[in-house]
C-alpha cells in the first residue's frame, strides 16, 4: 500500500500526483475489496474470525457486505453441495462487475474429502476462480494473504476488465 | 470376521477400497417373564411375529401392513410416546427386500423398543405421522434415500437431495461417486447440457500424479524439457554437486564403526 502514497515533494512541492487511469482505478478497487457475507461450511468460521477484531479485515479495506449487489469478491468458504451450486452461481451472477472469486479450503478447491455424489468437485466447475486457498480449514492468516495476493493481482490487471485474460475464462 | 484383503497398494489409490466392516452379531436374549417388555409383547399378542432383547432394547418383528395398528398399541397402551428414529436398510441384493425399523422410546419407564418389518421393492408403507409427528421428516428422508413410498404422508417430498434429483443415493446399487445424472447435475442445471464439453468431466482424483505428464510434474534428478514426450522412458541425469564448494566440517570426527555398538 505504501507504493500508492503520494510523494508531494517529487512534483516540485505541488500537491499534484501524476498517474495513469489504470493505476488510479486499480488503487481504488484493490483497497476496497468488499466480499460477500457468504459461508458454506466450517471454512466460514475461519472467514468470520478473519473479519473479526483479532485479525481485522477492515484495516485492509475489506468489509463484508450482506448483498451481492454491493460485493466485489465472492469467498466460497466450504463444501459446495450440488443442491446449492445453483444458488452460489446465482449469487455470483448478481454481483456487479468487476468481480473476483476466492476458493477457500480443500472442499471448495477440489471437493476435498467429500469424494461423493452430492458434492461439487471444485467450485471452478461453476464460477471462474482467481485464488485457490489450500488448507482444511485455512487459517485467517491464509485468507488475509489471499486477499493481499488478490490485491496484487488487481493492481497488475488492466482497469478495463475486457482487456484481462480472465475474461476469456468466463463460462457464460 | 471379514475376509482378508491384501492392502499392499492402498496408498496408490485415492480411496480405500476394502469392504465394509461387518459388525459382530450382538447377543440376543429372551424376554423375561414379569418384566416390562413381557407386558409389551403380551399387549401385541400374535401381531408380534418374533420378539427378543438386544442390548436392553426390545426388538419386535411385525408384518409391514400392520405397522400403524401396532404403533397405536405401543403408544396408547404401552407408553411409547416418542419415535426417535425411523428409516430403512437396503437388503435388496441379499433378500430382495428392505428392512424398515422404528425406534420408540418410553420416557416414564426409560425403555426402548425397535419395531422391525420387511418390505418388498415397490411396496408402500403406511405413514405413522398421525401418531408421531417426528416421523414426518424421517419418512421423507426414507423416501428420499431409498425411494420407499409412504401412504397418507402429509407432504412426501425429497428432503435432502434436490427435488429434481434422479435416483436414490442410499441404495446399495447407487455408486458413491454418483451416476451420470449426478456427475453432471450442477453443469446441466446452471449452464445446460451443451456446456458439458466446455467444463469437462469431474476430476475425482485431484492428487493423482501422472509420471508421463511433463507439463505439470517434474522429476527431481530426471528433468526433461517442458512438454517432452517421455512415454519411452526418460534419460537419467544424476544431480552433480561441486565437491570444492562443500566443506567437510567433520573431517576428523567422521569415523565408521566396524561393529555395531
Amino acid at each position: 500500500m505504501a507504493q500508492h502514497q503520494v510523494n508531494y515533494a517529487s512534483a516540485a512541492g505541488l500537491p499534484i500526483a501524476l498517474t495513469s487511469v489504470d493505476k488510479l482505478v486499480n488503487w481504488g478497487r484493490s483497497n476496497s475489496l468488499w466480499p460477500l457475507t457468504y459461508g458454506l461450511a466450517c471454512c466460514a468460521i475461519e472467514m468470520m474470525a478473519s473479519g473479526a477484531s483479532r485479525y481485522d479485515f477492515d484495516r485492509m479495506g475489506t468489509i463484508f457486505r450482506a448483498s451481492p449487489r454491493q460485493a466485489d469478491v465472492m469467498i466460497l468458504a466450504g463444501t459446495l453441495s450440488k443442491k446449492h451450486a445453483e444458488f452460489a452461481r446465482r449469487l455470483y451472477d448478481q454481483m456487479t462487475e468487476p468481480k473476483w472469486v476466492i476458493s477457500m479450503g480443500s472442499c471448495a478447491n477440489t471437493g476435498g474429502m467429500f469424494n461423493t455424489y452430492a458434492t461439487v468437485q471444485g467450485v471452478d466447475r461453476i464460477v471462474p476462480v482467481d485464488i485457490y486457498l489450500p488448507g482444511c480449514a485455512p487459517r485467517p492468516e491464509t485468507l488475509q494473504y489471499a486477499l493481499m495476493m488478490l490485491q496484487k493481482k488487481i493492481r497488475r490487471e488492466s482497469a478495463n476488465m475486457n482487456n484481462n485474460t480472465k475474461q476469456n475464462l468466463r463460462l457464460v | 470376521m471379514r475376509k482378508y484383503v491384501p492392502k499392499d497398494n492402498v496408498q496408490g489409490k485415492s480411496y480405500y477400497t476394502d469392504r465394509f466392516w461387518v459388525a459382530p452379531r450382538v447377543p440376543r436374549s429372551e424376554v423375561e417373564e414379569g418384566s416390562h417388555f413381557a407386558d409389551v409383547v403380551k399387549a401385541l399378542g400374535k401381531k408380534a411375529k418374533e420378539s427378543y432383547i438386544e442390548i436392553d432394547t426390545l426388538v419386535v418383528h411385525i408384518d409391514a401392513k400392520k405397522n400403524l395398528e401396532i404403533m397405536t398399541i405401543l403408544k396408547e397402551k404401552c407408553g411409547y410416546t416418542q419415535c426417535s428414529e425411523q428409516s430403512a436398510v437396503d437388503y435388496l441384493a441379499q433378500d430382495g427386500e428392505f428392512e424398515l425399523f422404528y425406534q420408540l422410546l418410553n420416557i416414564a419407564e426409560a425403555k426402548r423398543v425397535r419395531v422391525v418389518c420387511r418390505l418388498k421393492k415397490g411396496e408402500a408403507i403406511e405413514s405413522i405421522t398421525s401418531l408421531y409427528k417426528s416421523a414426518n421428516f424421517a419418512e421423507r428422508e426414507m423416501y428420499d434415500m431409498f425411494g420407499i413410498y409412504v401412504n397418507n404422508h402429509p407432504f412426501l417430498k425429497r428432503i435432502l437431495m434436490p427435488d429434481d434429483w434422479e435416483g436414490y443415493p442410499l441404495l446399495k446399487t447407487y455408486p458413491l461417486h454418483g451416476d451420470e445424472f449426478a456427475s453432471w447435475y450442477e453443469v446441466d442445471k446452471i449452464f445446460g447440457k451443451e456446456y458439458r464439453d466446455v467444463i469437462g468431466p469431474e476430476n475425482r482424483d485431484p492428487a493423482r500424479i501422472d509420471r508421463y505428464d511433463t507439463k505439470r510434474f517434474s522429476r527431481v534428478g530426471y528433468e526433461v524439457p517442458f512438454g517432452a514426450d517421455i512415454s519411452e522412458g526418460e534419460k537419467e541425469q544424476a544431480i552433480e554437486y561441486s565437491s570444492e564448494l562443500l566443506v567437510d566440517y567433520n573431517k576428523n570426527a567422521g569415523k565408521q564403526l566396524d561393529e555395531r555398538k
